[in-house]
């Protein structure tokens, strides 16, 4: 067995020191019960290196990957190029097989990355302090809303129609056994988002009012009307993001005063990974909320020579400390997700994000442009990123999905596989650029587009 | 200040006043191989970038509503060659397995396969979309339905929930379908029990949920106390929480009759399995009685800690949970093909308490694990239980003659051995113990975890350290251990030779700096 490095020879010298006549002694706490008799029978035997490889290949193979087609999917998950040097880095090691930087002296290279990283997401949201990750962006949005009941010690929290289901389902979730109120409803599907009846639904009771920006039509939206309007109430307004890379072309949630901003920072060195892991950001406005934030946070100080370092700290709100008082019970960061972050928006700096995101825009119009002249597509947006709804005239967008995919393109995400079964919102369906994204992927995207419907 | 000591080690370190050691000090800071390294703040500039993109034209068409960011963000860039060494340089700030031993207690730090790291990065697992069109991700359905198959017959149990981030978000996940299902029968229990000698995360998670949470406390042998959770076990307890084998590396004997009581009160029992690599493939927790146990497929199942996360979590479930557990869930149709379970109400998933994250879990950690359980099959991951078992016992063996084992008599100690500071001279701690390890070139141990046992001490060697890797351990280990006895003052300035010496927590608790600040404009 090519990962166990004791011969049987250092076994029956150990346990000769142990004073045990063979390893089922133990075991002898185990009831009888318990104990099988042999390796599992079910289960199939231990296998080369090149055996297991062939089995997962032949996995991998059956899937169509983003890179191979034509490719238009979003909805909380962009593809976007990760350049090469990210995975090195995230490969050495000193990173990878580190863990939790709990003896600081020997674990400054993941404290610093995270202090950099902690750096990058409270500029790229306007906040003042972000924390060292969360498991995704759905997750910290729950954690999100739980930190507004403790801040304004209410209990309801207002969901904009337009933030991604998946999120206010987590939401919705954790709030059954917490006992919070969760005002909900589903998305407009109008031209701009519907400030106003958000801001309808704020009472004296709202602890928060969520919003997604943009949300998942793609659209827009003015959050300045919003955080004032929730202020007002005494509410906090909790800004969600799914695209960090739009932040290097829309104005900053901070700035225009989101009290907590969370969001999925997949999109920047992460990858798609059908899904996980990804990496939760959290960051807040006015550093006075420091101390009702949950997870990790990555400070500066000093060592006893007086040298600059970094360390864990203002720990007493987590877990391992305050146990069930905590602010939260998440334990784990998403370091290494975090690392790939960070490496990836260092690559970028102020001028690559701000080129990479007018690249997305770019495409992104001229896209729309072309799927909007198909005979019985309209674009819902008014304003939009690099993702935006269409409208297929009344055809069924999930198995116009499905149809393109049997012709090798896969053309965005069905509004419908989002919302099942809701009234109104079947012949929508989602479409993202990206920088990966050819003219002529777009171009193969409307054809095949209009094949399917026609 | 070279305090003499019964192994004859002799700091030969002489502490300059510059605080440097056995030489000069250096124009740079440097000391060869040992490199400081600068903030990116302090290197980058907002025009800098290593990545080339096509230059922002001022005139192209504009759809984003008037909402252009126009004020500096504020972030900087290097080039990649500038990136490269960066990341370089601060990795080699940085203790990880590859690089040495690292008897981390209850964190399973075993040596992560590189064909895992292989597999993962197949474009076929990496580059896919989480709400790609079924029909199109079969294979990626295929492993995370694969891996639930094994999760379920390592285990014993019939259901099993993929999607928990990680170990913690398991246990919510488990607490959570617990209380979906008292919920279902009407009953309105308030609260969970949790012995002293749990993890954090355990009170954590119940109080999150909504419950009470109430200790129970451990037999001077280090284990749960039985009568203590028959005496309290009454219809309002909803479940206990267990760890097994527990944080103070023991087995649960009493487990099974445990697991009876509490389903005689129409409780639940929740197991945290965050050791189960010390039974994995030789012991069963569903033969034990356990209703919900969470994995964590980066302790037992080798995927790369990766500085503190990303963990990942699947939950195994108990017949009487299965349908409360999370959505989605991916089922295998009568045709052989996979389909992913999304929504609520359809299907066969009525009952289910609903959604936990967004997608579908961990895929990454998935791929990982699987090649690592497919390359040790049954017969291997038995030997890694064995073998675990086998190391901890080895080291608690050789080192309860010098150093205070307060559970040795307790039985064999599965996957971690557990010491306490009792008799350290001169006032020195576990604390000071722990850092002169670090100049012994060595990540300590789990310090001050479990509570139960004063400057606690937790050894969890793995499987996948030699022999002659534990017996260098050992020895020094014991080396540092004769100097905290003989109370060697050196010990409370340790580490010598660590990138940095020991860092003002206090400083950072009390005044946060957790963001770079650029410093004013000079006049």
């Amino acid at each position: 067995m090519r990962y166990l490095p004791l011969t049987d020879t250092d076994r029956a010298d150990m346990l000769a020191k142990i004073g045990a006549n063979s390893i089922d002694d133990l075991f002898v706490d185990v009831p009888a019960v318990a104990q099988l008799d042999g390796p599992i029978r079910e289960l199939p035997m231990h296998a080369s290196e090149m055996t297991v490889e062939r089995h997962m290949k032949a996995r991998a193979n059956k899937n169509l990957a983003a890179g191979d087609a034509p490719f238009f999917l979003g909805a909380g998950a962009y593809r976007h190029h990760v350049p090469a040097s990210v995975d090195t880095v995230i490969q050495r090691g000193e990173f990878l097989t580190a863990y939790t930087p709990y003896q600081p002296e020997i674990a400054q290279g993941t404290l610093q990355m995270l202090f950099e990283f902690q750096s990058q997401v409270s500029r790229l949201y306007g906040c003042a302090v972000a924390n060292a990750s969360m498991y995704d962006g759905s997750t910290a949005c729950w954690e999100a809303v739980a930190m507004a009941g403790r801040v304004t010690r209410r209990h309801r929290a207002v969901l904009s129609g337009a933030l991604h289901p998946h999120y206010s389902q987590v939401v919705k979730t954790m709030a059954q056994f917490t006992g919070d109120t969760i005002a909900d409803a589903m998305p407009a599907i109008q031209t701009e988002p519907d400030n106003a009846g958000l801001i309808s639904r704020i009472d004296d009771d709202t602890a928060c009012v969520v919003v997604q920006y943009p949300d998942i039509l793609g659209r827009i939206s003015d959050l300045t009307e919003l955080a004032d309007a929730a202020h007002a109430k005494g509410a906090l307004l909790v800004v969600v993001n799914t695209e960090p890379v739009a932040l290097g072309a829309i104005k900053s949630p901070g700035e225009m005063g989101a009290d907590i901003v969370v969001g999925e920072g997949q999109s920047i060195g992460v990858g798609l990974q059908f899904g996980g892991p990804y990496l939760g950001l959290f960051a807040v406005r006015d550093p006075k909320h420091v101390r009702q934030m949950p997870g990790r946070l990555c400070g500066e100080t000093t060592d006893a020579e007086g040298k600059r370092g970094f360390v864990l700290t203002l720990s007493t709100r987590e877990q391992h400390i305050r146990r069930e008082k905590a602010t939260s019970n998440i334990c784990t960061n998403s370091g290494l997700c975090a690392l790939a972050f960070n490496v990836h928006m260092t690559l970028l700096g102020e001028k690559g994000l701000r080129e990479l995101a007018a690249e997305n825009h770019r495409l992104a119009c001229i896209a729309a442009d072309r799927l909007e002249q198909i005979p019985g597509v309209s674009l819902l947006n008014s304003a939009f990123f690099n993702e935006f709804t269409l409208q297929l005239g009344g055809k069924p967008a999930r198995d116009v999905v499905r149809s393109l995919a049997d012709r090798g393109v896969l053309g965005g995400v069905s509004l419908d596989r989002l919302y099942p079964g809701v009234a109104g919102l079947e012949d929508a369906l989602l479409v993202a650029v990206t920088e990966t994204t050819t003219e002529e992927d777009i171009e193969t995207l409307a054809k095949e587009l209009e094949g399917v419907l026609s | 200040m070279n305090a003499p000591n019964k192994s004859g080690w002799k700091p030969e370190m002489q502490v300059s006043e510059d605080g440097l050691h056995n030489g000069p000090s250096t124009t740079t800071g440097n000391r060869a191989l040992m490199l400081e390294e600068p903030l990116i703040f302090e290197i980058g500039h907002a025009e800098t970038t290593g990545v080339d993109l096509p230059e922002i034209d001022p005139d192209a068409p504009n759809r984003l509503g008037g909402f252009d960011r126009s004020d500096p963000i504020g972030l900087v860039g290097l080039t990649e060659p500038e990136t490269v060494r960066h990341y370089t340089r601060l990795s080699r700030q940085n203790y990880g397995i590859d690089l040495g031993f690292f008897p981390l207690g209850s964190c399973t730090m075993k040596h992560n396969p590189r064909l895992n790291e292989k597999v993962a990065r197949l474009p076929g697992f990496a580059d896919i979309h989480p709400l790609a069109p079924q029909q199109s991700v079969q294979g990626a359905l295929q492993v995370i339905h694969e891996l639930g198959d094994w999760l379920m017959k390592l285990t014993g149990m019939p259901g099993v929930a993929m999607s928990p981030k990680a170990g913690a978000h398991g246990e919510l996940c488990g607490i959570l379908a617990i209380r979906a299902a008292h919920t279902a029968r009407g009953d309105a229990r308030q609260v969970v029990l949790v012995p002293e000698s749990a993890h954090g995360t355990n009170p954590a998670t119940a109080a999150f949920a909504g419950y009470k949470v109430e200790d129970i406390p451990a037999t001077p042998e280090g284990r749960v106390d039985l009568e203590a959770i028959k005496a309290r076990l009454a219809p309002d307890v909803a479940a206990v929480m267990i760890t097994n084998p527990n944080t103070c590396g023991l087995f649960e004997k009493d487990f099974r009759e445990i697991a009876d009581a509490v389903h005689a009160v129409g409780g639940y029992v929740y197991c945290d399995g965050a050791n189960f690599n010390a039974i994995v493939g030789r012991v069963r927790p569903g033969d034990l009685g356990v209703d919900a146990m969470h994995i964590n497929l980066h302790k037992t199942f080798s995927t790369p800690h990766g500085g503190g996360g990303p963990g990942s979590g699947p939950v195994v479930f108990s017949e009487a949970l299965k349908d409360f557990a999370p959505l989605p869930v991916v089922r295998k149709t009568a045709d052989d093909s996979y389909e992913l379970v999304e929504e609520e109400g359809r299907k066969h998933r009525g009952q289910s308490f609903g959604r936990m994250t967004a997608f579908h879990g961990q895929m990454g950690m998935f791929t990982r694990a699987l090649t690592y359980m497919l390359s040790h099959g049954a017969d291997g991951l038995k030997q890694v239980a064995e073998d675990a078992v086998l190391n901890a016992n080895y080291v608690l063996r050789s080192l309860e003659d010098i150093l205070h084992a307060p559970f040795a008599d307790s039985g064999p100690c599965m996957h971690e051995a557990l010491f306490g500071d009792k008799d350290f001279g001169g006032g020195l701690s576990t604390q000071d113990l722990a850092k002169a390890l670090i100049d012994e070139g060595y990540h300590p141990m789990t310090v001050y975890f479990p509570l139960v046992v004063h400057g606690a001490m937790l050894v969890e060697p793995t499987e996948t350290e030699s022999k002659a890797s534990i017996d260098q351990f050992i020895t020094a280990f014991r080396s540092v251990t004769e100097r905290a006895l003989a109370g060697d003052e050196t010990m409370k300035q340790a580490p010598y030779y660590a990138p940095r010496r020991r860092l003002d927590e206090t400083q950072a608790a009390r005044k946060p700096k957790l963001a770079w600040q650029d410093p004013e404009p000079s006049a």
